[in-house]
């Protein structure tokens, strides 16, 4: 809740968040929507991959080909890498968050942090972690949404023993960084 | 009425994008409602002080698993053409490790931070600069690392094949397992708001 009277001080009162059962049943009906709709899960670190594969592809096209992570990518989608799934997928999240936080009064510039971590050592922590979790996601084959979520609803068993582990490294690292958020 | 409609045909590759598009909407709307846009709210889960990042995920899981499940006892989705994410046990649960770890770093996870990132977040714009950098280390070490990437391959084997009993049975257990776990939260939560000093 400090992060809602954070931004109260700020001014315009926001809206609290969703009751999390129902958040979670609205994100549970939109994930089996997906399933009956289109025959697969949401996800969200792909879309990212094709977006470093396409980069290495338009800088460095022989580069490139001869490596089979990069080469997935860039065969991927109808035509166009761009052309696939996870890429409008995502852009369509980023729209999706605007508006719940547009209506709730939420949208505001700002590094979140703890009281007892400055700016600069805030951003540094949010790349080091970004980049873990670009390395683990690749490795894992998706991320929270695609493996943990969409693979655990329908029982995959891979996607179960990657959410234990990703509670298991969230809980191991906790007391090493705790200053930056407590 | 078959589905998925996509893989009967039911519509092309357009409106699939458009779908991609729209699901990715909705998506983002429920992440954002959850408060899941923000990395406090988030992190909080590993010091059990707010455990909305297991109630939201398990109540979704839950939802979707039944979901799937009735629609296709009843014969309307075809799970054979539901996408199952093959299992390659070792690296996913490495990757697993790796991702819980830079999520406590981080504040956020991919999808978590493209809200943040929507709703002004200028760590969560780091945090994406820093998972386009991790793929491309990925992507340059994949050469050397490929053998360990595809180790312990078991195909798409889900937990009741692996268990070697009904999937019934395994839906029962999960939402059981989930139903107790958010019993167990708000315990958790209760105990730690009144060592607190009462305040919730």
């Amino acid at each position: 809740m400090t992060s809602v009277e954070e931004y109260a001080a700020g001014g315009r009162q926001p809206a609290p968040f969703m009751n999390p059962y129902l958040a979670g049943i609205g994100l549970g009906l939109v994930l089996l929507t997906a399933f009956v709709a289109v025959g697969r899960g949401l996800g969200a670190s792909g879309a990212f991959s094709t977006l470093v594969a396409s980069c290495v592809n338009a800088l460095a096209p022989a580069h490139a080909e001869g490596n089979t992570f990069y080469e997935g990518y860039l065969h991927n989608g109808f035509g166009h890498p761009f052309k696939s799934f996870l890429v409008f997928e995502v852009a369509g999240v980023l729209i999706g968050g605007f508006l719940s936080g547009a209506l709730a009064g939420r949208l505001k510039k700002v590094v979140e942090r703890g009281p007892r971590i400055g700016v600069g050592g805030r951003l540094g922590l949010a790349f080091l972690g970004g980049a873990l979790m670009g390395v683990g996601a690749k490795l894992a084959r998706g991320c929270t949404s695609g493996q943990a979520l969409s693979g655990g609803a329908v029982l995959a068993l891979g996607s179960w023993a990657f959410m234990i582990m990703v509670f298991v490294g969230g809980y191991a690292m906790a007391y090493f960084v705790r200053r930056q958020w407590r | 009425m078959n589905a998925p409609f996509y893989k009967y045909g039911y519509f092309g590759d357009e409106l699939y994008l458009i779908a991609a598009f729209a699901i990715g909407i909705a998506f983002g709307f429920f992440l954002e409602r959850a408060g899941f846009g923000s990395a406090k709210k988030l992190t909080a889960q590993f010091y059990f002080t707010d455990m909305a990042v297991f109630k939201v995920m398990f109540s979704a899981i839950v939802t979707a698993m039944l979901g799937v499940f009735y629609l296709s006892w009843f014969g309307v989705v075809d799970l054979d053409l539901v996408f199952v994410n093959p299992t390659y046990l070792v690296p996913q649960m490495t990757g697993g490790l790796l991702l819980g770890m830079g999520f406590i770093i981080g504040g956020y996870c991919p999808g978590t931070s493209l809200v943040a990132l929507s709703t002004g977040k200028v760590d969560a714009l780091v945090f994406l600069a820093g998972i386009v950098a991790g793929i491309f280390v990925f992507g340059e070490a994949y050469p050397a690392i490929e053998g360990f990437a595809s180790s312990t391959a078991l195909g798409t084997v889900t937990l009741h094949e692996a268990l070697g009993v009904s999937m019934g049975l395994v839906v029962f257990a999960v939402v059981l397992m989930a139903v107790l776990g958010f019993w167990g939260a708000s315990v958790v939560e209760r105990r730690l708001a009144e060592k607190a000093g009462g305040a919730v």
